[in-house]
């Protein structure tokens, strides 16, 4: 048991909430386009999930759980994936994000044609720069009178 | 259709650069100057095309009151043209520059963003997407005018994001209102809405607008941020900021939304007339007085933004033709002074000018493009920043306003004595300095190239090109039904 971070009442608790809140995130992402929610609610949830972790266990641990490289180049890679899908909208349908799958039957999970995807990729994108910019920020070391 | 693609290549060219950017800085140079070159050729080519018509683009194939629709007329495919221009010698002119500051990819990633921003800016026909954009481009500004990581740059930064925080707010609250009023968010059918808005409405709206983008351009009551930020910043990125950034988000948007969206209201020319004399006759004195190489540059800039304003009050065919040329004029002339203060700086690692010496063997490109830009700003014939300062000065005439054609000369005076003291001390002072780096190629490519668009550059205003490149634009801010009817009529 490492010594960093909250007592351990804090990392119990979290140790089993952080997948329910990550199921949750995903599960508002799924239902963007039938619920209220979307990729940036869900996003935003999922980024929270892993601050929670963040914060009961320290940066060590965290940085030792996750692959901060590998969560940047999600964030770059859904950015760009946002932009492939919206080529295609031109490339298929004629116009930048002009849908180009089936609409589907009304209320069912897989409809709405590239909302869907386009709110999973929103989702992956927000999860991580809002999970990002506060693991660099607590990187930064800075005491009391410090110049920049 | 080019449209969507001025705002997807440097979108993409940002991205790809964080993807695979890795340790060291080629791949960000290569992307960026690949989006770049691309961006000015595709504004060339697409100025060319336009012929004064109006092109809308309608994102993913929703029509019009439903989507948001991307409009490019003669104004936003000359502003492209300004923008592309600077960016690309701008990013010639960093390969150098930044490698001073250090290897890495995180500039030239920030920089496409800020492209993003701007191309954005100018091309949307929406007004909520507009300020969406300006964000974009203003937070990739607040990051580059830090780049430097000194406690000046951080503090000249905390400041702009402050002053940028506080000018978004009373847009975003203006944007709100004027929801509210029309119920529409697309600028072509607020055009339509506003004769019928009460004139008390109009007018709290436009207040709001001025204030705020007023704070975006610098005009004098609003130009506090403007000499910390872009004297902090790095050079290729001060001649950004100054060069297109502040007539990007504040005087295009200040043009579109007074005079198509507003259809100019006297009492807004007023106004425009009153802040660009003030710019013009106050940080006038102010950039004399300075001894920091780029703080007396960023003076200046507020007073040629005055010119600008001064131009648009008058609000005569002749004005606007002044204006608009002059702001042209203003991006190349003043982006190639920061180029020479930033090598300046580069090579003795100082930029107070009383430290300064004999440069001109020991640099000769930096001092040969200043003298160049130094006369070109002040006006003094045959550069292209004479003839758009005349046509300024004649339109006031004609206008019956000889008052603000006095003051018009007086600030092209102060503005002669404050590049003559660039010259005097700056690069002529009989004091022997000794280099720290050397200029490479790139940084004096980049200078030379907009040296000679400013001997040339007055060439747009000769009959055959005028037609073409000049005339368009300002059919366009002084036709203000056809706006509305252009994007909605079709």
């Amino acid at each position: 048991m490492n010594k960093t971070g909250m007592t351990l009442i804090v990392k119990t608790v979290t140790r089993i909430t952080v997948w329910m809140i990550l199921l949750y995130g995903f599960y508002i992402i799924l239902h963007g386009h039938l619920t209220p929610g979307g990729g940036f609610g869900g996003g935003v949830i999922l980024a929270l999930a892993l601050l929670n972790v963040l914060l009961a266990y320290g940066r060590d641990y965290t940085g030792k759980w996750l692959n901060i490289p590998l969560l940047e180049h999600v964030e770059s890679a859904s950015a760009l994936l946002f932009l492939v899908v919206g080529f295609l909208g031109i490339v298929v349908a004629g116009s930048f994000l002009a849908n180009f799958l089936s609409k589907g039957q009304l209320f069912a999970i897989l409809s709405a044609g590239t909302i869907p995807l386009l709110n999973i990729i929103i989702g992956f994108k927000v999860a991580m720069s809002l999970f990002l910019v506060v693991w660099v920020l607590a990187g930064i070391k800075m005491s009391k009178g410090d110049a920049v | 259709m080019m449209l969507p693609y001025f705002i997807i290549i440097p979108l993409l060219a940002a991205f790809l650069i964080t993807l695979i950017g890795g340790k060291r800085d080629i791949w960000g140079i290569a992307l960026s100057m690949i989006a770049t070159a691309a961006l000015l050729i595709m504004s060339l080519v697409s100025f060319l095309q336009l012929r004064g018509e109006t092109i809308v683009y309608e994102m993913g194939n929703w029509q019009l009151p439903l989507g948001i629709a991307l409009v490019m007329d003669s104004l936003s495919g000359f502003m492209l043209i300004i923008v592309s221009l600077v960016a690309l010698t701008s990013v010639v002119y960093s390969i150098q520059y930044v490698r001073h500051l250090g290897q890495d990819f995180k500039y030239y990633a920030l920089f496409m963003f800020m492209l993003t921003g701007m191309n954005g800016v100018i091309l949307t026909g929406d007004i909520f997407n507009l300020f969406v954009f300006m964000e974009i481009a203003l937070f990739a500004a607040f990051a580059l005018v830090a780049y430097g990581c000194r406690a000046e740059e951080y503090e000249a930064a905390f400041k702009y994001a402050i002053m940028g925080a506080v000018s978004s707010t009373l847009i975003l609250i203006g944007i709100g209102v004027l929801y509210s009023a029309t119920s529409t968010l697309t600028m072509a059918r607020i055009a339509q809405a506003i004769p019928g808005l009460p004139s008390q409405i109009v007018l709290w709206i436009g207040g709001l607008f001025l204030a705020g983008f007023g704070l975006k351009a610098a005009a004098m009551p609003f130009h506090a941020w403007l000499p910390d930020a872009h004297s902090s910043a790095p050079a290729p990125i001060s001649s950004m900021l100054s060069g297109v950034l502040i007539k990007v988000l504040g005087i295009y948007a200040i043009i579109r939304l007074f005079f198509n969206v507003f259809d100019a209201p006297s009492a807004f020319l007023t106004i425009f007339i009153v802040i660009g004399s003030a710019s013009i006759l106050i940080s006038g004195f102010l950039a004399i007085i300075q001894w920091d190489f780029k703080r007396l540059l960023a003076y200046s800039s507020i007073s040629q933004i005055g010119y600008i304003l001064l131009g648009m009050g008058l609000a005569t065919p002749l004005a606007i033709l002044g204006a608009v040329f002059h702001l042209f004029n203003h991006a190349i002339f003043k982006s190639l002074l920061f180029y020479d203060a930033g090598s300046v700086e580069l090579a003795l690692g100082t930029r107070d000018l009383q430290k300064l010496g004999k440069l001109g063997k020991l640099l000769p490109v930096t001092s040969g493009t200043s003298i160049i830009a130094s006369l070109a700003i002040s006006g003094i014939p045959p550069f292209n920043g004479f003839f758009s300062k005349l046509i300024i000065i004649l339109a006031a005439i004609a206008a019956g306003q000889p008052v603000l054609a006095l003051l018009a000369i007086l600030g092209s005076i102060l503005t002669l004595a404050a590049v003559m003291k660039i010259q005097r001390y700056g690069l002529r002072q009989d004091v022997d300095v000794a280099p720290v780096e050397k200029i490479g190629l790139g940084m004096n490519i980049a200078m030379i190239l907009l040296a000679v668009i400013c001997i040339v550059g007055g060439l747009l205003i000769a009959p055959g090109i005028r037609e073409v490149a000049l005339d368009p634009v300002v059919n366009v801010i002084l036709e203000k039904a056809e706006y509305v009817q252009m994007v909605l009529g079709r």
